[in-house]
């Protein structure tokens, strides 16, 4: 069944074991909030687009598209639970992108969308993912550089 | 067998389920649907497609009609140090019509709510003198169902029981609790996103209408509690301990938001 494979992303045991978390193993770093943005990358570096594109259509790893559509042709059925990325990046600066992934609820306190480089504030977090970011500072930064271009 | 495997069967399980009983899926969209006019509530049955809703719907498609005829043979068989069968004291499986719809409910004895799946264990520890069965075992869960399907198409009514009123609060709270690293109350899939898509996944609005269910997803019948427990493994949360008092709170709390809703157990579950 195929929607029973799509949501084993986020409703079955087995699979979300196998997910790899490892690539977020470090606890967050600090970042400066200006506005409604985060200024500057969490490495210090600029991210590799493609490889934040990969992460964003990965639903276990971005977890993306089980909330989003996007301009991607392979994904099937991605989620309705929020607006299309198309387009992002013509929306928002580097800097806007950041702070919605690193922590949209700065913005909009009864978001749904997951805090991706938050570790405080989580209640019953399971023992595999406590106190790990869902994404490293350098997916972040990956993603950021792969919304920045999305222009249409 | 492994997760593609797994698809691949039900895949093709379903495919002929769905040309076996296509001639009843009319019957199927017929059925009127639970609650009263302007009642926004909806069971899962509803959510699913054509094929799935025939496989409930129709006795020798479902599944978990194997299970109910294991508990029939469970029903009738003297076990236990007492060499009771539950129909020496219970008589007829249709004395239990109705009493799925009003679980959980309180235990006077234990002081505490039980579900009917522990009220069903209890009858084997201190009326049969049986070892009590694990939880999600398939004994226990081919008792749950053949019980259950007594009050198959009854509409939930759970007692307005006094003693109840702290735990069905304490279930509406923690239904309402952002939980887990994804930072997700079940309120706000099941509340605010119910009949929006997670992935390719429909979100029902969470009602018990069915339990224990076949899960294609599991290929096996599970209870309430199991389904559950993948919500909040899903949300990255870790799950309440198996007998921990969250569940019998949560399904109290669920069983009141369904209050009205007609029991359609034991379902098929995408
Ligand atoms: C559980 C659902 C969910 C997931 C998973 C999710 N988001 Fe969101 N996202 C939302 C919602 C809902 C909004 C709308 C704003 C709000 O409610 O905060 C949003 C807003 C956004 C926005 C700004 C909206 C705009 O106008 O473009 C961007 C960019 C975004 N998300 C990117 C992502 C990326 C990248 C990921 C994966 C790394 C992701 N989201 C994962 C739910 C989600
Ligand atoms: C020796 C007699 C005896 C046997 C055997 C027995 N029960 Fe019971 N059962 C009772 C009695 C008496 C009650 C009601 C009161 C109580 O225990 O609190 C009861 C209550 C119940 C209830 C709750 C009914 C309600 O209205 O709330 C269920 C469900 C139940 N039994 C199921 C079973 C099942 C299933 C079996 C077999 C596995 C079984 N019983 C075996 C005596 C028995
Ligand atoms: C991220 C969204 C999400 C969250 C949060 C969530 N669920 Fe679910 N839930 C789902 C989806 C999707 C399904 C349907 C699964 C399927 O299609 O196989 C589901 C199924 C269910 C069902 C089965 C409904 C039926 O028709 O049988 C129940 C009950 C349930 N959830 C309760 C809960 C409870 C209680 C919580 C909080 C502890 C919770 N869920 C948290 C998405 C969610």
């Amino acid at each position: 069944m195929r929607t029973a494979r799509l949501l084993a992303a986020i409703a079955t045991p087995a699979v979300i074991a196998a997910v790899p978390a490892g690539h977020a193993q470090e606890a967050p770093r600090p970042y400066v909030v200006v506005g409604d943005a985060i200024p500057a990358s969490l490495t210090g570096q600029s991210g590799d687009a493609a490889r934040g594109r990969a992460i964003v259509a990965d639903r276990q790893v971005g977890l993306c598209l089980l909330c989003h559509a996007g301009p991607f042709p392979e994904a099937r059925l991605p989620g309705n639970l929020a607006p299309p990325l198309d387009g992002a990046g013509a929306r928002w600066s580097a800097g806007q992108l950041r702070l919605r992934i690193v922590d949209a609820a700065r913005l909009n306190p009864d978001t749904i969308m997951p805090p991706y480089y938050r570790t405080t504030g989580l209640q019953r977090v399971a023992p595999s993912f406590a106190g790990k970011p869902i994404l490293s500072a350098a997916q972040i930064e990956d993603v950021v550089a792969f919304l920045a271009t999305l222009k249409h | 067998m492994n997760r593609r495997q797994r698809s691949a069967a039900s895949r093709t399980a379903v495919a002929a389920l769905a040309a076996a009983v296509a001639v009843t899926v009319t019957v199927a969209l017929a059925q009127t649907p639970p609650g009263t006019t302007g009642d926004a509530r909806r069971s899962g049955y509803h959510d699913m497609g054509p094929a799935l809703r025939a496989m409930q719907d129709d006795d020798s498609a479902n599944p978990a009609m194997l299970w109910v005829r294991d508990g029939e043979a469970l029903w009738n068989r003297r076990l236990g140090a007492a060499a009771k069968a539950c129909a020496d004291c219970h008589g007829s499986a249709a004395s239990m019509a109705g009493v799925a719809a009003r679980y959980p409910a309180f235990d006077a004895q234990l002081g505490r709510p039980v579900s009917l799946e522990e009220r069903i264990n209890l009858c084997r520890t201190d009326r049969q003198k049986a070892e009590a069965l694990a939880g999600g075992s398939r004994e226990l869960l081919a008792l749950s169902a053949y019980v259950a399907l007594q009050s198959r198409g009854r509409p939930i009514a759970p007692p307005d029981d006094e003693r109840l009123r702290s735990y069905v609060a304490a279930g509406e709270a923690l239904f309402k609790r952002r939980l887990g690293q994804l930072n997700l109350s079940c309120a706000q899939c099941h509340d605010d996103n119910g009949g929006r898509r997670l992935g390719g996944a429909l979100i029902p609005q969470a009602h018990p209408t069915a339990y224990p269910i076949y899960r294609l997803e599991w290929q096996g019948l599970g209870s309430l509690k199991r389904r559950l427990r993948g919500c909040l493994v899903g949300v990255r949360a870790e799950p309440f301990a198996d007998d921990a008092p969250e569940y019998v709170s949560l399904e109290l709390f669920l069983m009141r938001r369904a209050r009205g809703m007609t029991l359609e157990a034991p379902g098929v579950r995408p």
